[in-house]
């Protein structure tokens, strides 16, 4: 488990961080969600022990973080970055060692991992002469070379293609299901939503939410109520308690004040004959995030 | 953890991460052709120069002269002379006209019986019995071989001549200026370009900044050394295969004493160069940031050029430690130097270059991860 506990940095007079704390469990793909400037990225960066913090802790099963366990980490910059002039195979290759690896072993995760990410081609290429696409995916395999056992990720799905975003969610998938902490950062609601198991929310540099997705979705669940009947829906203007949000035909939309109200209209529903769907609105991420930025 | 995994990944110690480094800058490097060819132009025009200078240097054997008669005696007195005996004149007249020789020496009185108009005689002396004969014009380096000298002497001898000593001012200036020059702005623009392409960032998860550092700077002073060396050993090849010795006896130990300060003296250039580069962001910038240590590598040069006939500003050069590579290795040659001054000047070299590297490495560590505009150089010194 990766925990970041009273994380607090300052550039200047302004607190780009503020008592940041949470943790990312083994095997947990935890997405971290933010706007622009909120500090995601120097939040992965003290992670990475590439940046200093005034004050807090990062730990790794318990204990503080080490250079030697930072060299365990898997790391994708928010900023691409690979050497244009050397060619692919190589430099992945020169990662690997960096980490500590063999040069056979070396070579031959990195053969594997380019290979994997359809780059089998290209490994004497430099990387200047691969299309942007390509350039990404070398960029995933500079971060996944030394098999990290912890990976942070800062927006690995800006910028890719489609076909890409479905190999990095694989990758990503992979990595937690060998029992690592995952964590990365994005834009993407959407891809956060349908691929984080846990969420850590962010906003001007204080934590403003964690919790896995589903509890998030329960804290933060509106108390909105969908009713679908076969039937004509309006007696449900009549029950006590009762506020109609939406209306159309046999669909209703509304607000409940009380259980006894929700499960009135259940009961009243049931009794009048077909009903197709009673649902709790779903709460996107997108819902939940606004709410608690705010 | 598998027991495979275990023995093919090892906890990268310092000097590792550190080789691996400066074996990549040194890979980089030697696959460019830019460098590549600049270097064997460079060693090209070494070895030119040095050939060239045997060639036009005055360094040619005895002239060779006819002589006829009584006239072998004073030519075989005369050292820079070596006589050809002739049976007659007119046999020396046929070695001179087959360019075998460069004059004839005679006596007067045959000449004379030859009907061959000369200059008159100088006052009365043993010269006067002898005659000079060229083919086009008065060979007049070999009347001043025969010519007698007052015999003379020198207050303070200097050991080598002022020509001379320019031209080894010139070549350890230039050696210097070049390889700084190159590897330093190598240095800087490796940094930048780290910066730049921002894979500084993963570098930095892996590595410490020191161990970035130490292995860029060791990698290119390894280049830098090892051209020097070669550009030191074509030289001194050189001059021995063209017979040069003259200038090999004190060249030698200011060469290797050169060599010794160049390497500190790169250490020290390549330690600023890198700490500079690390404040900006961009390649484009590069040229302006490192302006101030392009200075401290090319004013040595040129003070080398015009003074080295100054003892008293060579002997300040000789101990400042960014000219100390040159100038001391220059005092060395010309025997201004007292056996411990290169040491002295050697210490103060290695302590500044400590130093440098000290603040360098502070400068570099604190810069990396800034990117965008400049950063002021007491931020970087105090880390924010």
């Amino acid at each position: 488990m990766l925990e970041l506990t009273g994380i607090t940095k300052r550039y200047g007079d302004r607190l780009a961080l503020d008592d940041v704390t949470f943790a990312v469990g083994d095997g947990r793909l935890t997405g971290f969600v933010g706007g622009n400037g909120a500090g995601k990225t120097t939040t992965m960066r003290i992670a990475l022990g590439v940046l200093a913090s005034d004050a807090g802790t990062v730990a790794i099963d318990g204990r503080p973080v080490d250079a030697a366990d930072r060299r365990r980490f898997g790391y994708m910059p928010e900023e691409r970055g690979l050497y244009p002039k050397m060619k692919l195979l190589e430099q992945t290759v020169y990662l690997a060692r960096l980490h500590g690896w063999t040069p056979a072993a070396a070579r031959r995760n990195a053969t594997e991992l380019l290979e994997r990410l359809g780059l089998g081609e290209r490994l004497n290429d430099t990387v200047e002469s691969l299309s942007l696409g390509n350039q990404q995916r070398a960029q995933i395999a500079a971060a996944l070379v030394h098999r990290p056992e912890v990976l942070v990720l800062d927006e690995p799905f800006s910028g890719l293609d489609p076909m890409a975003v479905e190999t990095v969610q694989a990758v990503l998938a992979d990595v937690a299901a060998t029992g690592a902490p995952v964590i990365f950062s994005s834009h993407q609601l959407d891809v956060v939503e349908r691929l984080c198991d846990d969420l850590v929310i962010i906003a001007a540099g204080r934590i403003r939410a964690t919790g896995s997705r589903d509890e998030l979705r329960e804290q933060h669940g509106s108390q909105r109520w969908e009713l679908l009947t076969s039937g004509d829906a309006g007696w449900i203007r009549g029950i006590p308690g009762i506020d109609v949000v939406g209306f159309d035909g046999g669909w209703a939309l509304f607000e409940a004040d009380s259980d006894a109200s929700r499960r009135a209209v259940l009961a009243e529903a049931v009794s009048r004959g077909d009903v197709v769907s009673f649902t709790r609105e779903q709460t996107t991420l997108a819902q939940i995030f606004k709410e608690v930025v705010q | 953890m598998s027991t495979q995994t275990q023995t093919e990944r090892r906890e990268p110690r310092f000097a590792h991460s550190v080789g691996l480094v400066a074996g990549r800058e040194i890979s980089t490097k030697l696959r460019s052709k830019a460098f590549v060819i600049s270097t064997l132009v460079l060693m090209a025009g070494v070895l030119v120069s040095v050939v060239l200078s045997s060639l036009f240097g005055g360094q040619e054997g005895p002239t060779k002269v006819a002589v006829v008669g009584a006239a072998s005696e004073v030519v075989a007195a005369a050292p820079t002379l070596e006589g050809v005996p002739a049976d007659d004149l007119d046999a020396a007249e046929q070695l001179l006209r087959d360019g075998d020789v460069d004059a004839v020496v005679a006596p007067s009185e045959t000449v004379a019986a030859a009907g061959i108009e000369t200059t008159a005689p100088a006052e009365a002396s043993e010269l006067a019995d002898l005659t000079v004969i060229g083919l086009d014009q008065q060979p007049q380096g070999v009347m001043g071989a025969l010519a007698a000298y007052p015999s003379a002497a020198v207050l303070d001898p200097a050991p080598v001549d002022a020509g001379l000593a320019y031209l080894v001012a010139f070549g350890f200036g230039i050696v210097f200026f070049f390889a700084a020059l190159t590897f330093g702005s190598t240095i800087a623009q490796a940094v930048v370009e780290e910066k730049q392409t921002r894979i500084v960032e993963i570098l930095l998860s892996t590595v410490s900044a020191r161990a970035l550092l130490t292995g860029k700077v060791l990698g290119n002073a390894a280049l830098a050394l090892g051209q020097v060396v070669a550009i030191a050993v074509i030289a001194i090849l050189g001059l021995a295969v063209t017979g040069q010795q003259i200038l090999l006896g004190g060249l030698g130990i200011s060469v290797a004493w050169f060599i010794v300060f160049f390497a500190f003296g790169f250490l020290l250039l390549s330690a600023l160069f890198a700490a500079t580069a690390a404040t900006v962001s961009r390649v484009e910038d590069v040229g302006s940031v490192t302006m101030p240590v392009m200075m401290l590598v090319m004013i040595p040069y040129f003070l080398i050029i015009f003074f080295n006939d100054n003892p008293t500003v060579l002997a300040v050069m000789s101990y400042v430690p960014f000219s100390a590579p040159v100038g001391m290795p220059m005092r060395i040659f010309l025997e201004q130097a007292a056996w411990w001054e290169p040491l002295l000047s050697l210490a103060i070299l290695i302590g500044t270059t400590a130093v440098a590297l000290l603040i360098g490495d502070r400068i570099y560590r604190n810069s990396l991860l800034r990117m965008g505009a400049r950063v002021p150089f007491m931020e970087a010194l105090r880390g924010r």
